[in-house]
């Protein structure tokens, strides 16, 4: 019934649909598994994309030709560039989307890949023969072959659902768990633990008082996640924002004693910085309110999502909790929060290409790594389809480096150091931060991908070049280009900046603190014509390159130094065992983990310097 | 530099000073170090013997005895190198040595390299960069104040004062990551006035670790002090008296001494290098001409100027265009009023000025001796300093020195970006970058050409 495929992705949501995408890109031929597909690329949680560091894994994603950009734009309701205020490695784009229209934007652009199949079952087992990934099994006794499998089981995989005291399984409301997989991985050899995760209340708009709140608009000019064209944002929904208060969370602890967190039933770990609201007022007693986000569900929808309130306690304690909250008098609730725990598989098992090390050709991809958030999923899918690819073709694996993305961070710390808790991006994760910027993801990474012989990069590629070129003759023109005091001392005076007492070029001007290229564009006419020529986003590339200058050169110095670790290899087969000199934890991690890298090695942890500088001896340095 | 296999073999070296002494020692470190120590001696097995214990025996080549000795045990890890250590007490005698050496490399040893000991050491984690370069320290110290600076820094201390202000330092940048991350949550953002002031309590802490480094590398390298001034104002008695002995040629005819002498006097611990010049005047032949230029010269390679006068002869006005013309602006001035058992009724004071402070003048009599106890002191304190102790961690090396230094100037920027207002995560950049350089010194941020350049500065056998 079936042909044999390239790869097949087991699961639909962000990680698996990128990883289908990526490997028909690559030119695999793939078959795409889900239990429903009717629930293509849900949002799970909240209806929104990106957010600091989340953005940025959005934008590069979209600049491997990823999809989760194209159709984020396609369908949000409010865009915020955030961080405006800080300095431009930090402007992070966030938009809220339309819940159906983003999974039905999904599906139809898988459908409109010719290289990728469709197959809604529950797949119960993998075939692996001599230690290499075969295809897989489904409910109905299926056996699909394939030359590499990617799992993107998310929250499934033997997961459960606990409301107070009630539990039952489920991989995400009024959907299955999956049984089978991880049972069969445990037999392989592979670790297994267990993470928890939450999600607020639905309710309905409709019983919300909108006066009792703060609204937030989305920007003046949205802006977007994709470098192509896509559509701009004409009209916008607002989110608003309200607080709980005392009575609130009074209300909450007299459900603590049926809360799954607080008896004990609930043993995964959860995420730290993204706390159940009953965590929060447990945990932080002397606070007296805590913010909550209201978000839209869509366009045509009544339903709100309230970021904040995620809770696993009893539904009328919920319930009782919300209508003390400003605006939320009259509410009616949907459905209420719950708390999942769910299989994952401790990242450190895998290779830096996602391959894990026991069966080969078989990728893991999103949350069963231990992870947390749609981009987090989405960019280890894009990263594990092109690797699967690769991999069957034995061509060489994409592997990015922490000095040149996001991606790069994320997946070098999964692998190398593991997570204990859910784990999502922040900028403090990259050293890199300035020189990984939301407005060069395309600059940094679609060249790579090109390289690597992704099809469809023509117009990326060329718009790439154009923005290269265009940011160099903007620079250009600014360190050529002279200024006279009569022209500007006037608007100097206005902000409060020391006058010029001669003629000056441009460049030393733009530098000054507080001053930009639009301004500058506005005050001379000469700047507004030759700047009209260009796109916005090529004047604000060629302006950041010039005001931060002496910032991205000095991390760029710090990637130098540290690259000279990056750049020492270390063999496969190294015989960590061997080497005395090794702390006994190092000689440990390193042969479980055989890192590539000398850099790669010096992030384990239990792995010293000393114990790097060891190896730099051994390999001759 | 080192390979592989290198540091799967066993080495070993003399680990005494060359020369005749009653005892010589020769160390050997390795996986080996027990068997081949086994084949060489005759005493007890040493493959039982417990560690850290002493057996007498003697060495035999072929039979024949070379040397009674004592064998002192060192098992892995709790040893010097953290491997096994066997180290036998020989004779002092070279050629015995030497054969125990050749002995050893019969049986599989091989020739330690320089500071291969401690690059062991290192490697195997019994002590980090500082503690390591402090081994070279130690081993080169020449003055009790060296040797204290050097177990101080061996011990850890340099490390843990820099570890203290990295931690305020990763604090810090921890807060304003909070910000930068959760700027979208309900956090409290941190109170810039506290982060600035934490900002200058760890630059005010690097900058006075970086103050004893002035100190910290007087006490390594020695503080070389010259003493000038106008022929037979008594220099080179006072050389002579400083030493305690007749070390220059003195006479009453002025430019009696024409080359320089240098001599290395221990006061209270710390090595002064007193270097004898001759006379500045105006030279009547071209070889004190030559002997003049040359006094400029070493006054402007030394830390402190002994400028010397005869306090019978010369006016206080004279002192002073001395002074101007032979005081470089880094240096310390004493001047030292001599002669004063002719002219017992002038005082420090008729020379003092705003350029030469009463408190730097002092009376001696070289000739007899008088003073001169007065003189040392005020030496030793000029170059210890009123706000430096030694209950103070010093910085005496000039890798640490310049980590410091460049820690500094990052969190300059951080102080300057503060005022100027810039984005904070441009703080938060060069606050890390502070990070990274303080890490550099304790080698908590491994760099390759680090290593060679610490492991290179030791000698032999250490």
């Amino acid at each position: 019934m079936f042909p044999k495929y390239d790869v097949i992705v087991v699961g639909a949501g962000h990680s698996g649909c990128e990883a289908a995408v990526a490997a028909a890109h690559m030119g695999s031929k793939v078959l795409l598994v889900t239990m429903n597909m009717q629930t293509i690329a849900q949002m799970s949680c909240n209806p929104a994309m990106g957010g600091v560091a989340k953005g940025q894994i959005v934008r590069e994603v979209d600049a491997m030709n990823g999809y989760s950009g194209i159709v984020t734009d396609h369908t949000m309701v409010q865009f915020r560039m955030l961080n405006r205020s800080k300095g431009p490695a930090m402007w992070s784009p966030r938009a809220q989307s339309d819940r159906m229209l983003f999974a039905a934007k999904w599906r139809q652009m898988l459908e409109a890949h010719s290289r990728i199949d469709f197959w809604q079952e529950m797949v119960t087992g993998l075939i692996v023969k001599g230690g290499r990934v075969r295809g897989v099994r489904t409910g109905l006794g299926l056996e699909i072959e394939s030359d590499a499998v990617i799992l993107t089981n998310g929250t499934f995989l033997n997961g459960i659902i606990h409301i107070g005291e009630k539990q039952f399984g489920g991989g995400r409301a009024g959907e299955r768990a999956a049984k089978g997989i991880t049972e069969q991985l445990i037999e392989l050899g592979f670790e297994v633990g267990r993470m928890k995760t939450g999600t607020p209340p639905r309710i309905d708009g409709r019983s919300l008082n909108f006066e009792a709140m703060e609204v937030q608009p989305g920007d003046e000019q949205p802006g977007r996640f994709s470098y192509l064209d896509t559509p701009p944002l004409e009209k916008q929904l607002p989110c608003y924002i309200t607080y709980t208060n005392p009575e609130v969370h009074q209300i909450l602890r007299k459900g603590f004693d049926k809360s799954p967190m607080f008896t004990g039933r609930i043993q995964g770990l959860g995420p730290r910085y993204c706390p159940s609201i009953e965590d929060k007022v447990e945990r932080f007693a002397q606070r007296e309110r805590h913010q909550l986000f209201v978000e839209p569900e869509g366009w045509h929808t009544v339903e709100m999502y309230v970021n904040g309130f995620s809770s696993s306690l009893p539904e009328d304690v919920q319930y009782e909790a919300l209508r003390k909250v400003p605006g939320f008098e009259q509410v009616k609730m949907f459905r209420p929060g719950y708390a999942i725990e769910y299989d994952f598989f401790p990242p450190t098992q895998l290779k830096a290409t996602l391959e894990t090390r026991l069966v080969k050709n078989l990728f893991f991809a999103g949350q069963i790594n231990g992870t947390t958030g749609y981009e987090e999923a989405a960019c280890q899918g894009l990263i594990a389809g092109i690797n699967a690819h690769q991999a069957i073709h034995d061509r060489p694996p994409l592997v990015l480096r922490r000095s040149e993305a996001y991606i790069g961070v994320l997946i070098d710390d999964l692998v190398h150091k593991g997570t204990k808790e859910p784990y999502r991006m922040f900028t403090s994760r990259a050293e890199y931060r300035i020189l990984l910027r939301q407005d060069n993801a395309d600059l940094r990474l679609t060249p790579l991908v090109h390289e690597l012989g992704m099809q469809g990069l023509d117009e990326r590629m060329a718009r790439v070049e154009e923005k290269r070129q265009a940011a160099e003759a903007i620079e250009r023109f600014f360190r050529q280009t002279s200024v006279s005091p009569d022209q500007i001392n006037g608007y100097l005076a206005q902000v409060g900046s020391a006058p010029l007492v001669q003629k000056v070029k441009l460049h030393s001007v733009l530098l000054r603190p507080h001053i930009t290229m639009a301004a500058l564009s506005e005050v001379l006419p000469h700047v507004a014509d030759f700047l009209s020529q260009y796109k916005e986003e090529y004047c604000q590339l060629a302006e950041i390159n010039m005001k931060y200058e002496g910032y991205i050169r000095r991390e760029q110095e710090m990637v130098q130094k540290m690259n000279r670790l990056e750049e020492v290899p270390l063999p496969e087969q190294f015989d960590y065992k061997s080497l005395g000199a090794l702390s006994a934890e190092a000689r440990e991690k390193l042969s479980q983990l055989r890192p590539r890298t000398l850099g790669q090695a010096s992030r384990i942890s239990g792995v010293s310097p000393a114990d790097i500088s060891v190896l730099l001896v051994h390999l001759g340095r | 530099m080192y390979t592989k296999h290198d540091l799967q073999d066993t080495i070993v070296a003399i680990a005494t000073p060359p020369g005749e002494g009653a005892i010589g020692i020769v160390r050997l470190s390795g996986g080996q170090a027990l068997p081949i120590a086994n084949a060489l001696f005759h005493g007890k097995d040493l493959h039982t013997q417990p560690s850290h214990t002493l057996h007498y025996g003697t060495i035999r080549d072929q039979g024949r005895i070379v040397d009674e000795v004592i064998v002192g045990l060192f098992k892995a890890p709790r040893s010097y190198t953290g491997e096994d250590v066997v180290e036998f007490s020989c004779h002092g005698s070279q050629w015995i040595l030497q054969r125990v050496v050749e002995l050893c490399v019969a049986h599989g040893a091989r020739l330690a390299r320089p500071g291969e000991f401690t690059l062991r050491a290192f490697l195997n984690g019994r002590m980090d960069l500082t503690q390591a370069e402090a081994v070279a320290d130690l081993i080169a110290a020449q003055s009790e104040r060296a040797h204290e600076l050097a177990i101080k820094q061996m011990r850890g201390g340099v490390s843990k004062e820099i570890q203290a202000l990295r931690e305020q330092l990763i604090h810090f940048a921890s807060l304003i990551e909070l910000e930068l991350d959760f700027s979208e949550e309900d956090v409290e953002f941190a109170d810039r006035q506290q982060l600035l002031e934490l900002i200058n309590r760890v630059r005010q802490l690097a900058r006075q670790l970086m103050q004893t480094f002035r100190l910290g590398n007087a006490i390594k390298q020695g503080v070389n002090a010259v003493i000038a001034g106008r022929p037979n104002a008594g220099k080179s008695t006072l050389l002579n008296a400083l030493l305690g002995e007749a070390r220059a040629i003195v006479s009453d005819i002025a430019g009696t001494t024409r080359d320089t002498i240098e001599e290395v006097r221990n006061i209270r611990g710390i090595a002064f290098r007193f270097i004898d010049t001759a006379g500045i005047r105006d030279a009547r032949d071209q070889i004190e001409a030559i002997g003049v230029q040359k006094t400029l010269e070493k006054i402007r390679q030394s830390n402190v100027l002994l400028y010397v006068f005869d306090a019978a002869s010369l006016s206080a006005n004279e002192v002073h265009a001395d002074i101007e013309r032979l005081c470089a602006r880094d240096m310390e001035l004493l001047a030292v009023m001599n002669k004063t058992d002719l002219v017992p009724q002038r005082r420090p004071a008729d020379f003092a000025s705003a350029l030469l402070p009463g408190d730097r003048i002092v009376p001696v009599s070289a000739k007899d001796g008088q003073g001169l106890t007065l003189l040392e002191e005020k030496l030793y304190d000029l170059v210890i300093g009123g706000h430096v102790s030694f209950a103070h961690t010093i910085i005496a090396n000039v890798r640490h020195y310049e980590a410091l230094q460049r820690a500094d100037e990052a969190l300059a920027a951080v102080a300057s970006g503060m005022a100027d207002g810039i984005p904070t995560d441009l703080l938060a950049l060069d606050i890390r970058r502070a990070i990274t350089f303080l890490g550099e010194i304790t080698g908590e941020v491994s760099v390759d050409d680090l290593l060679d350049n610490i492991f290179s500065n030791f000698c032999i056998g250490k």
